[in-house]
Parts: C-alpha cells; structure tokens; sequence
C-alpha cells in the first residue's frame, strides 16, 4: 500500500502540475529566445490567450458536472456568421453582440434540452450540434470568408486604463465565474453534481436545471469567445472556431479540472491552462518553428493533460478506497 | 414520538416485513437487530421515505406519517444516516451541511452568506466535537470525521429523530468512543435515534430498548437490559427451515484444487489461508462488509493481491491476470449479475458463449464455428433447465431473474471449471430456480468441481456446503466442519460474541 502521506504529496505536485508546467515553458522559451520574455510579447499573450480563455470558462463549468461540449466551436462560427451579416446589413453594433450572445445561450440551451430531458449523452448530442453549426454556419457565409467593418477592429484595439479590451473582458468572465463557482448556491451545486449526481438529487438538489444551466452558460461563453477572436482578426473564415473546442477542453483540464466531474476551478485552473496552451503557441512563433509541428506539439499538450487527469483520479480513488478493517480494531 | 403499526411491505412475492409494529420515544435510543435478510433496511427504508410500505401507518407525534420521499422525512425532522455515506467529496464541511439550502446574504442576491454559513457550522461542528475549520473538505477527513459530519448535518436540519446504520464498520476503536460520546450528548438533549448494528455489544451499551427482528418479524421488543449477548443471539437466529435441498451425491476428495496461503491485501482482507478440495462444496459466510466478495475478487484476479499466494492445481496463479486465471479453469459468477455478470443487451447465446468464444473457432483464420456455437448453447440450455420459452437471440434482460443467473451459470458451466467462485448465487431469485441453482452445484462438485459457495444464508450454507468459513473484518474467524454445522456458531463467528471465533 501506498503510505497516505506519499499519496498526499503526489496529490499536492499534481494540483500544481499545471504551475510547474509553467514555469518549465517560460524557462525553456526564455533561455531560447529573449524576445520572449519581454512585457510586451507577454502582453500579447494575454490577449491572445482571452478568447480560447472564455472557452474554457465556459467549458469548465460543463466539465464540473462531469460533461462535456464539444459544440462550442461551432457556436463561435454561428454567432460570428450571423453577426458578420448582420454588421455588413448596417446594423447597430450593440445590438448585434446582444444577438450574438443571444445565439450562444440558444445553442447551448438547444444541448441542454436534449441532455437533461431526453437523457441523450453529452458527448453525442454536441458532436450532433457541433456538425448542425459548422453546417449552419457554413451556409450563412456561402462557405466565403467575409470580412468585417472597423468597428470589431477597434473593440480589439481599444484599451482601457492601459488594459487591452479583449483582456478586460476575459478577466471580466473569469471573475464573474469564480463568484458564481465559489460563492452562490448555485457554483456549489454545480460541484455537487459533478460528484455524485444520485446523492445531489437525494439533498433536493434541482439537478435537472444545474446542468441545464451549465450549457447554456457554455454557449454564452462560447459567443463571447467568438466575438472576442472576431475583434482580433475581424474576418469570419469557413474555419472559424475549428477544433476549438479541443483547446478549451485541454485547457480547462490542464488547469486540474477533471473529465470526471466535481474537481477543478476556473481561477486560478482554467485561466492558468489557457494561458500555459498559449505561452506555448506563442513561443514556438516566436522561436519560427515550423507551424506543421504545432498539431503534434499540440496534441502532446491535450495528452499530458488528459493524462494528469487520469493519474489525479487514480491517486485519489486509492486515497478514498473503502476499509474493511482498520489497524487499530483487535483481532 | 414515531410509531410503526402493522407495517407489511414484500419485494417480488417475498414478505419482506409482516406485521411490523414498534415505537420509539422521544429522547429514546432503539437498537434494531438481525440477520441480513432479515427487514431491517427495508422498515428503515420506508421510515426515511425511500420505500412505500404496502400496508400498516407510522404516526409521528400522533400524526399519521406517510413520506414520499427523504425530503419529506428530512422536513418531518427525520435524518437518515446510511451506511454508504452521502457527503460531497470537492466540498467543504459547511458547503455539505447546507448544499440543500444555503444561507443567503440579502434575498436578492445570488450569493451565499459565507460568514452565517461558516458561524453555523463552527456551532454545529462544536456540538459534534469535530475540531476542524469549517471550509475543510471532505476529502482531508477520516471515515470517522465524515460520520460525524453526517451527524453534524442531520443537527442542521434540526432532526429530532436520526437513523444510524452501521456506523462503526469503518470506525477505528477511538473514532467509535468518541461517536459514542456525542450520541450520549445527543440524546440527553432530547433526541431519539434508531442504532442499526450488527456489533451487538454495542447495541448493548448504547441502547435503551432493543428490537429484534427476524424473517421480518418483531421476535422481541424489551428494554435493553433485560438482553444478553447470548440471548440476542439466539433470538436473531432459528429461521425455520423452508427450502428444500438437493441429496449429496459424493463425498468430496481430498486433492486440493485451490491453495490459498497467507493472502492479504492491507484495508481489506488479510491472512486469509484455505485449501479448497475437489468436489469440495466449501461456503464462505460473514456479515455484508467482512470481505467475502472482496476475496472472490482477489482470487479471480480482478483486485490486486499484496501478499500471499495463490496456487490452481499446484501452480502460482497470483500474478496472472483474470483472463488466463479463467484459462486455467478459474469461474466466478458475481455478487451483482446484472452490472456484472451479464451484458443485457446481448442475446442468451451470446452470453452463454461469451468466455468460450476462443475455443469456439472454425479455423486459424479465427471464424467462429457457428453450428458448434448454437449445438453449445443448445446444450448448455438444457443443462440448466433454461426456459423453453426463450429464443436464443432474445436479449437476456428480458428473462426474469432466476433464468438470468441461470445463463450466467451456464456461460461458465461451458469452460467446465476446475473452481468455481459463487458470490450470493441465488440472490433475488424464486425458489424453483433456486433449486435448479443448488443442483447444479451438486452436479459440479460431482464432477469434481471444487465450488466456494459466498452467501449470507445460513440455511443455505448449512444445506449446501461440506465445510464452512466465518469471515469478519477482513480475515477468517472459524472454520466449521459437517459435524459441527451449527446456526449460532457461525453468527457468533461472524459477529465476534461467545469465545469461539
């Protein structure tokens, strides 16, 4: 038997695995390259780690109750094609992010009614609506890329108080959702039901409308995201939001979220993964490497965390493992 | 304050309960006590609202009582502490205790009151004894502090009546004091507690009125210092005698098949030595939660073993995996045949023949031989007296209980195994196929078959097995040969009373 104090140690490295990460990837980069660590190519990082970062948010909320969506790509591509139209239609800025954010709540309400009243499995029903997406979205676009006016520019390249927009607004999501994990009944719901559902029910908890909530909040997060990459790149491509469910989930669990519910936060977990996966992309730019090696490079990434994951869980089962006897009851 | 009167509830044409009648008084401590089987979860059951019962009342404070769910028992002020406790893990000790109604900090507000939360907790905390800060989670707490925030949490919902089952199994000797202090407390403040256990010293000392139930009867009902451990003992025990067994038809030989030697594995089961013969029907009895399946696991290879060994026929075994365990002639039929022993979605064929499939094959190319697999499963049908009703291809969730363990004892009756592990074989099943289940056991152990029989029926082990082993705790307590077949020395065994284990 592992002794408990060996195990509560591998426990405490693994909760810190994504920190370590870190601090290795700066490191290495670093000494590879000096441009690397200036303020402003960190800044950079920033901004670009917010989009994929309110994906994950998003995301993690889902995974917490031990589910998963892997529609919230196709959701980014919906949201942008309809507010692409929309803004070349001459309509009003404001509103067309309030409809975009709008289709995001509906898609991922849309999830919500097939997994929570049919009992359809995540997994199944936001592949089903990932293809419905990119299909619908594809059409909205005629399958072209459309290339949008300067007012999403300028979202992007506004700053406040010295603080870029995009990076305001993903610290906005992630404050507003580690209040709502943390400190409503709501968020401690959430956990609840990620770790065992059938006892959630039994303390009257509504668990039917905690996971509905959670992928509505996914698709909200999800449209966020996508008018968050649209102010830094304002053109929507066929490839909009591609595989970018993939990042958020490896993010979310890079951070210590786990694929089997109940475990995880968003701050500082889902943040830290999100900007871990970035600083990673962005020095391998920075340091020229060939961009056909990102795929591997980052399906390395998706397998050390799933892989930490798999390890956290194991580690903890044998923690929580049920005694027959004790050491102490007599023979 | 509670009252059950004529309480009768059955499961599947089974009485489980007939004529239940008992009441606890305010401030009163009741033990209930008797074998497995014998009705005790199930009253339980339906006091806290998880089970309706078919016909009698509970009054609770002379109000008729009739909760459709633990929500209602719990608004009634009636807790429910079970064995399995429900505690969210991720979760602190506050965030447990008030998941199903957290206090707010104004109403129109979303967020929790953590301050009122936290001041509740460490109050409540303070009542049960548990010195720990009130955002600690769940996970950093030993199986006894947990218990005592189950307690903690039963406080919260302000229960004036809780129901403990079990709750010292996975206590250690000071984690039992010290929740017999706070129960002590407890009652003195004016709650009364209903004490499930099958440590009867316990009962003993901690109860004021013992009830004693057997086959679903109230067999006594007596304040508990008119009881002593014998007393209890022989009340729990002289079920009549209602099932009919098969004749022996050999004696079994005394090659040892299976040698089990000094196998451990820490937390669950330790020292645990025998020599299973063949043709030997050896039955391995003891309380749920001793380790009986726990072993069976760890002899077929499914849980890891730390010590000890393991020999099929002389050789080593215990490093193989479950798969050329069964190879070499290793069968178990599992505790639950359902999430275990079967895929219900699969044809009666296609279970009988799961295992044998490799051996089923038309040629090196591996195709499988189908007229041998449908003469195979012709044959093994009619060996177990499958019903004739069923097709072959029809999905085996469709079968009623007794021909499902049937298809599972004839998936491994098709390997014709060298041993046989039989957890709780004839669970939920009707007597008729009952019999069918005891006469193949017969009929292997005739063919030299070295069978472990795992029951929590006593009459079945008396009936069936030609040795018996007493589990507790994780280890052996007494092995019991023909001549000394006895009823209370088995429950004496498995309960630890009596000086004989």
């Amino acid at each position: 038997m592992t002794s408990p104090i060996a195990s509560h140690l591998g426990l405490r490295v693994l909760h810190q695995a994504s920190l370590l990460l870190f601090a290795v990837v700066l490191v290495v980069f670093g000494m590879l390259s000096p441009a690397f660590l200036q303020t402003s190519n960190m800044v950079n990082i920033l901004i670009q780690t917010s989009s994929t970062g309110i994906l994950a948010v998003g995301m993690t909320f889902v995974l917490l109750t031990a589910g998963v969506d892997l529609s919230v790509g196709a959701i980014m591509f919906v949201a942008a094609a309809v507010g692409g139209k929309l803004i070349l239609g001459g309509w009003a800025f404001g509103g067309v992010l309030a409809i975009m954010l709008g289709i995001g709540v509906l898609f991922g309400a849309l999830n919500a009614l097939f997994i929570t009243r049919l009992a359809i499995m995540a997994f199944v029903v936001t592949l089903a609506t990932r293809y419905f997406g990119r299909g619908l979205g594809l059409r909205i676009t005629e399958t072209r890329a459309m290339n949008l006016p300067e007012s999403f520019y300028e979202l992007g390249a506004a700053r406040l108080l010295g603080v870029p927009v995009p990076v305001l607004i993903f610290a906005g999501v992630v404050l507003l959702a580690h209040l709502a994990l943390t400190r409503t009944p709501f968020g401690r719901q959430v956990y609840a039901v990620g770790t065992d559902v059938e006892a959630a029910r039994k303390a009257g908890i509504n668990t039917g409308a905690v996971r509905f909530s959670v992928y509505a909040i996914c698709g909200l997060c999800a449209a966020a995201a996508g008018i968050v990459a649209l102010s830094q790149a304002p053109a929507v491509s066929p490839s909009f939001g591609n595989n970018r469910e993939f990042m958020a989930i490896a993010a979310a669990v890079l951070g210590g979220t786990s694929l089997f519910g109940g475990r995880g936060a968003v701050f500082p977990g889902t943040v830290l993964g999100a900007v871990l996966i970035q600083t990673i992309e962005n020095g391998l730019n920075v340091l020229n490497v060939n961009p056909y090696l990102y795929p591997l490079i980052t399906s390395g990434v998706i397998f050390v965390a799933v892989l930490l994951d798999a390890i956290r869980s194991r580690v903890l089962a044998q923690a929580n493992r049920r005694r027959i006897y004790t050491v102490a009851q007599p023979d | 304050m509670i009252e059950f009167a004529h309480i009768e509830k059955s499961f599947f044409g089974v009485n489980v309960l007939k004529d239940v009648s008992l009441a606890v008084k305010p401030g009163q401590t009741v033990g209930l006590v008797g074998e497995n089987g014998a009705g005790k979860s199930t009253l339980m059951n339906i006091l806290g609202g998880n089970v309706r019962a078919d016909a009698g009342e509970m009054r609770l404070d002379g109000q008729p009582y009739a909760p459709d769910s633990p929500r209602d028992a719990e608004r009634a002020g009636i807790a429910f502490i079970h064995q399995e406790l429900n505690l969210f893990s991720t979760l602190s000790i506050a965030e447990n205790l008030f998941i199903g109604g957290f206090p707010r900090s104004r109403s129109w507000l979303p967020f929790i009151n953590r301050r009122q939360m936290l001041q509740r907790t460490r109050s409540l905390l303070a009542e049960v004894n548990l010195p720990h800060a009130p955002d600690t989670l769940i996970e950093r707490l030993s199986a006894g502090e947990r218990q005592l925030v189950e307690i903690a949490k039963a406080l919260a919902l302000d229960a004036r009546l809780i129901i403990l089952d079990e709750p010292t199994t996975s206590l250690t000797a000071r984690e039992t004091e010290r929740l017999f202090a706070i129960l002590a407390r407890l009652r003195a403040r004016g709650l009364s507690l209903i004490y499930i256990s099958h440590s009867l010293d316990h009962v003993l000392r901690l109860c004021d009125q013992i009830v004693v139930l057997r086959d679903g009867a109230v067999v006594a009902n007596e304040p508990a210092v008119r009881f002593a451990m014998d007393r209890l003992v022989s009340l729990m025990v002289g079920r009549e005698i209602t099932q009919l067994f098969p004749p022996r038809a050999a004696r079994p030989t005394k090659e040892v098949v299976l040698d089990v030697r000094d196998v451990a594995q820490p937390g669950i089961v330790r020292g645990i030595a025998f020599q299973l013969c063949r043709g030997e029907v050896l039955g391995l009895s003891g309380l749920m939660g001793a380790g009986r399946s726990e072993l069976a696991r760890i002899l077929f290879g499914l849980d890891p073993c730390a010590a000890g060994d393991i020999r099929l026929e002389g050789e080593s075994i215990r490093h193989l995996p479950a798969s050329e365990r069964i190879e070499r002639g290793l069968a178990f039929l599992t505790e639950d045949r359902r999430a275990e022993g079967l895929c219900p979605e699969a044809s009666i064929a296609d279970n009988v023949t799961l295992v044998a499939l490799p051996r089923l094959l038309r040629s090196w190319l591996g195709w499988l031989d189908r007229p041998r697999v449908a003469a195979e499963v012709r044959r093994m049908r009619e060996a177990v007296k499958l019903t004739p009703t069923a097709r072959d291809g029809q999905p085996v969730k469709t079968l009623s209980g007794g021909n499902q363990q049937k298809v599972v004892l004839a998936k491994w009756l098709l390997q014709e195994p060298k041993v046989f592990l039989l957890d709780e074989p004839t669970r939920g099943i009707d007597v008729g196929a009952r019999y069918e289940v005891y006469r193949l056991i017969r009929q292997l152990a005739a063919r030299g078959t070295g069978v472990l029989l795992i029951s929590s029926e006593v009459e079945e082990l008396l009936g069936m097995c030609d040795r018996i082993l007493v589990m507790r705790g994780g280890a052996i307590r007494d092995t019991i040969e023909p001549h000394e077949f006895d009823r209370e020395r088995i429950l004496r065994a498995a309960l630890h009373h009596g000086g004989l284990a």
